[in-house]
């Protein structure tokens, strides 16, 4: 365990890049790196973080970083493994960080196919919940009801949930984070870098431009996800399911808020109705009943994983 | 094939290096700039790990510096400040 007084001093996303004001991913890249360091090799896809960098010839990242296509992220990081694997290389981490739409639609069967091979990496999906990007269209991991510029009347479909599709995979490690909370998310980070194996990390990333918030609001929305339980914090670890604080709080619907003001707070919601409202309550409540069932001791001994 | 032993055998590729303010100095996107009432400061560094531009640095004694060159003006220091020593005033000019 760290406290944030134990975050190493360096940075190695330099100053003057060209993230939006407010950019909840630019907090987690940072976090990122205060727990791994720069004896990283990176592999991002078209994402907003190919803007981040800024342009050529340009780049604000000081660690190696290698833009590849969008559906290609795992494939690209089985190659490097590999090659770091032969050349002896092991201290370190290959990291595939990749947006919603590089994630859970585009690059989800070169994920997919990096978790069967067993490819020893951390991939980080960093979730703005649409393609921030190219200018927010609807990807898999915008949730019910939420504005985007290709569902202007918001979307009817519900979000994707994709920690557990890669918990499905039997990877010794899955987990969830948020920038609003620092020092949960760097200790997964370095739980992560001791595991061997595909590791992911699903981080909700307040987006102020595409959620339609004040700049300022940032850490204070990804707060309020966690705490009205649309965001639950939890790892999977070798098949053992666990909330993580302030989450292990949140079972009991009393602790939770009403899923109103976080969508209160965010303009791409402002259409919803009082029955929108409540469906999407209903269903934050289904998916902690199922979380609790997860959690409970007959559940999490079940493991998913099955490891022997 | 043989394996590169250095980056001129690879292939050419397009490469770019490190840089500080690759998009330039960011803090002119700035329309609200954050002020530090040191007197108030408790030297959490919350500021420091929240923010998202890399403006705000740490000194040794763990107290906030900003960078006003870089920084944009987000708000996401004070209002995260749990006792309120950043204010945000508009820019002048």
């Amino acid at each position: 365990m760290v406290t944030i007084k134990e975050f190493p001093k360096e940075e190695y996303l330099l100053k003057g890049h060209a993230a939006c004001a407010g950019c909840g991913p630019s907090i987690a890249l940072r976090l990122l790196f205060k727990a791994l360091g720069n004896k990283v090799i990176m592999v991002v896809p078209a994402c907003c973080t190919t803007v981040i960098q800024g342009p050529y010839p340009y780049t604000s990242f000081a660690v190696p970083l290698q833009n590849m296509l969008f559906e290609a992220t795992g494939a690209t990081c089985s190659g490097i493994a590999a090659a770091l694997k032969i050349r002896g290389l092991e201290d370190i981490t290959v990291v595939g960080w990749a947006g919603d739409g590089g994630t859970v639609d585009i690059g989800l069967q070169a994920l997919s196919g990096a978790a069967e091979r067993e490819t020893n990496f951390i991939y980080i999906c960093y979730d703005n919940e649409a393609y921030g990007n190219t200018g927010l269209q609807r990807s898999g991991a915008t949730p019910y009801g939420a504005w985007t510029t290709t569902t202007p009347t918001g979307k009817k479909e519900r979000k994707k949930d994709m920690p557990l599709i890669m918990a499905a995979h039997k990877i010794p490690y899955v987990a969830t984070a948020c920038p609003s909370y620092p020092v949960d998310f760097v200790n997964k980070l370095r739980k992560a870098k001791e595991i061997k194996g595909t590791k992911y990390i699903h981080v909700l990333a307040p987006c102020p431009t595409g959620w339609r918030y004040d700049t300022s609001k940032t850490v204070e929305i990804g707060r309020l996800a966690v705490h009205t339980g649309i965001w639950a914090l939890y790892e999977i670890e070798y098949g053992r399911f666990r909330l993580n604080p302030p989450s292990d709080r949140l079972i009991d619907k009393s602790k939770r808020k009403p899923v109103r003001e976080y969508l209160a707070m965010q303009d791409r919601f402002r259409h919803l109705t009082e029955a929108d409202i409540e469906k999407i309550q209903q269903w934050v409540d289904m998916d902690w009943e199922y979380y609790r069932k997860l959690a409970s001791s007959e559940c999490s001994d079940l493991t998913l994983h099955g490891k022997i | 094939m043989a394996v590169p032993k250095a980056r001129r055998d690879m292939p050419l590729t397009p490469i770019s290096y490190p840089t500080f303010g690759s998009m330039g100095k960011t803090g002119s996107w700035r329309t609200f700039r954050p002020i530090i009432d040191y007197s108030k400061c408790t030297k959490c560094t919350l500021c420091w790990v929240y923010c998202p531009d890399v403006a705000i640095t740490r000194r040794e004694d763990d107290s906030p510096e900003i960078d006003y060159e870089y920084c944009k003006g987000c708000g996401i220091c004070a209002n995260e400040c749990p006792v309120k020593a950043i204010t945000m005033q508009r820019e002048e000019e």
